[in-house]
């Protein structure tokens, strides 16, 4: 691994992504990314008590498809990171706590999805381990209740609120094997325009995803056509257009058909879903779900996957402070 | 300096942003939170009627069981699922009324169900509806403080 500039690096050895699972709520199957996921459940309970216990169960399930994929039992991972968005990470813990592989917990909010697979990429390439297990999740209800109102509770939503994906993914990452290698890494820093609402996160959010990107092409040194897709993880309508606008502003002339957002792609316009989807299962299910096939079947060679995150809480709105953005960036490339 | 060109740029973003976000309707939801909760209302009026006329209430008497009416139909609607969809159309047209009070507390209870009872419903069901109860009978005493000092000014 080569530290290059202030916060990129880049893999000379590439870790290899060698599997990756997928387990999504009845709303994202019905999405046009339906056909890419692994394990779909048609009610948002999943037979459990709580929303809680349900969301833990669809990151348990991500997680060990990946496995059975890789060919791996438990004990052949080395270590597991993950994150979602409940209280004290519990979805992870708990995860962590039947699933008996060495863990660390991480929380960037959305963007845990890539700053765990960005971390075990460095372990897997420092020697400190040979598979790590990356994942992370979230779920609508759960979410809902923690950070907004009860689910049943008539608010009234605009166009400029998202939803927080019912969805679970994990990739396994190896220092050998077959498959999309991850061949570099931004890590970005927050980006706060004082933006307040958290009925709007996607414009809280863009400038920190425009800085990443546009840090990720200085340092690592590329074109601004290298890549074949730029995927966001949850800016949602409002917040990608936000974004192309800010990538232009500043000189980075990439195609705006080569930006995609996760959130945009997981619901189709009819299902309704305001300005899109949203949550650490939002970019987990879309770049290990849709776009590891993508690259599998051959249609993708070169992607840029940038997670998104709003680190702030209920109790952060409440004392008025602004929504502080990061992003963090993962080059997955299919090397010949 | 430094601050002030922090928030210069921040105000560039904010207007930047400002092109893209959609506009609410405004006038258009007015008009849905005006027909919706016209509608509650004047349903709930029909069932002040059916208390008057088959049930031989006095027209004061008659608002108690009316209001009970209301609000049990709200939390059947709540318990359905059907209530929150209501209020994405109708927003405060069915958020001011008695039924968008009985739906905050049906919601809230429903939610917190998976953590007990006690701790669990019985601690969460004011969450939404609490506030309301606070400053609507704060509300409530400086009103009736102006009108007895009107009233003690003209006597």
């Amino acid at each position: 691994m080569i530290l290059q500039g202030r916060q990129t690096w880049v893999f000379p050895v590439p870790p290899v992504v060698t599997a990756t699972g997928t387990a999504v709520g009845h709303m994202e199957s019905e999405g046009p990314l339906g056909r890419c996921f692994d394990i779909i459940h048609k009610e948002p309970w999943l037979g459990k008590e709580s929303f809680e216990k349900a969301e833990q169960c669809l990151l348990e399930q991500a997680c060990l498809e990946a496995l059975k994929k890789a060919n791996l039992d438990t004990n052949g991972v080395n270590m597991f990171l993950a994150g979602d968005l409940i209280n004290q990470l519990s979805s992870s813990c708990f995860t962590a706590r039947s699933l008996k592989i060495p863990f660390l917990g991480l929380f960037g909010a959305c963007s845990t999805a890539m700053e765990s697979l960005a971390l075990a990429s460095l372990l897997v390439s420092a020697g400190g381990a040979h598979t790590v297990l990356a994942a992370t999740s979230s779920h609508n209800n759960a979410a809902e209740k923690q950070f907004r109102y009860p689910n049943e509770y008539g608010a009234q939503k605009n166009d400029t609120c998202q939803l927080t994906v019912t969805a679970a993914g994990s990739a396994v990452v190896q220092d050998v094997g077959n498959g999309p290698k991850i061949t570099a890494v931004t890590i970005g820093a927050i980006e706060d325009m004082g933006l307040k609402d958290p009925f709007n996160m996607g414009a809280a959010m863009a400038p920190a995803a425009a800085q990443t990107i546009i840090n990720h092409f200085k340092e690592r040194d590329v074109a601004a056509d290298y890549y074949d897709l730029i995927l966001t993880g949850d800016l949602g309508r409002v917040g990608s257009k936000i974004l192309v606008d800010l990538l232009h502003n500043a000189g980075l002339m990439v195609e705006s058909e080569k930006i995609c957002d996760g959130g945009v792609l997981i619901y189709s316009e009819e299902q309704k879903p305001f300005a899109g989807g949203s949550g650490c299962g939002c970019m987990a299910a879309v770049a290990y779900g849709y776009i590891y096939n993508e690259m599998l079947a051959g249609r993708l060679k070169k992607a840029l996957l940038v997670a998104t995150g709003a680190l702030m809480s209920p109790l952060t709105y409440q004392q008025n402070e602004s929504i502080p953005g990061i992003a963090h960036a993962v080059a997955l490339e299919v090397l010949e | 300096m430094k601050k002030n060109q922090l928030s210069k740029k921040a105000l560039e973003y904010n207007r930047l942003v400002q092109a893209q976000v959609p506009k609410p309707p405004v006038f258009l939801n007015c008009c849905k939170a005006f027909l919706v909760g016209g509608l509650i209302c004047a349903f709930a009026q029909v069932v002040q009627f059916c208390f008057i006329y088959f049930f031989d209430f006095s027209k004061t008497n008659a608002a108690n069981p009316t209001g009970a009416v209301m609000i049990i139909l709200a939390i059947i609607l709540t318990c359905m699922g059907v209530y929150d969809k209501i209020s994405q159309w109708a927003g405060a047209g069915s958020a001011v009324p008695i039924t968008g009070f009985a739906n905050g507390m049906a919601s809230a209870a429903l939610e917190y169900r998976s953590e007990g009872f006690v701790l669990g419903v019985g601690g969460n069901m004011f969450k939404v509806a609490g506030p309301v109860i606070v400053f609507g009978v704060v509300a409530a005493f400086v009103v009736a403080i102006i009108r007895y000092i009107i009233l003690a000014f003209i006597a």
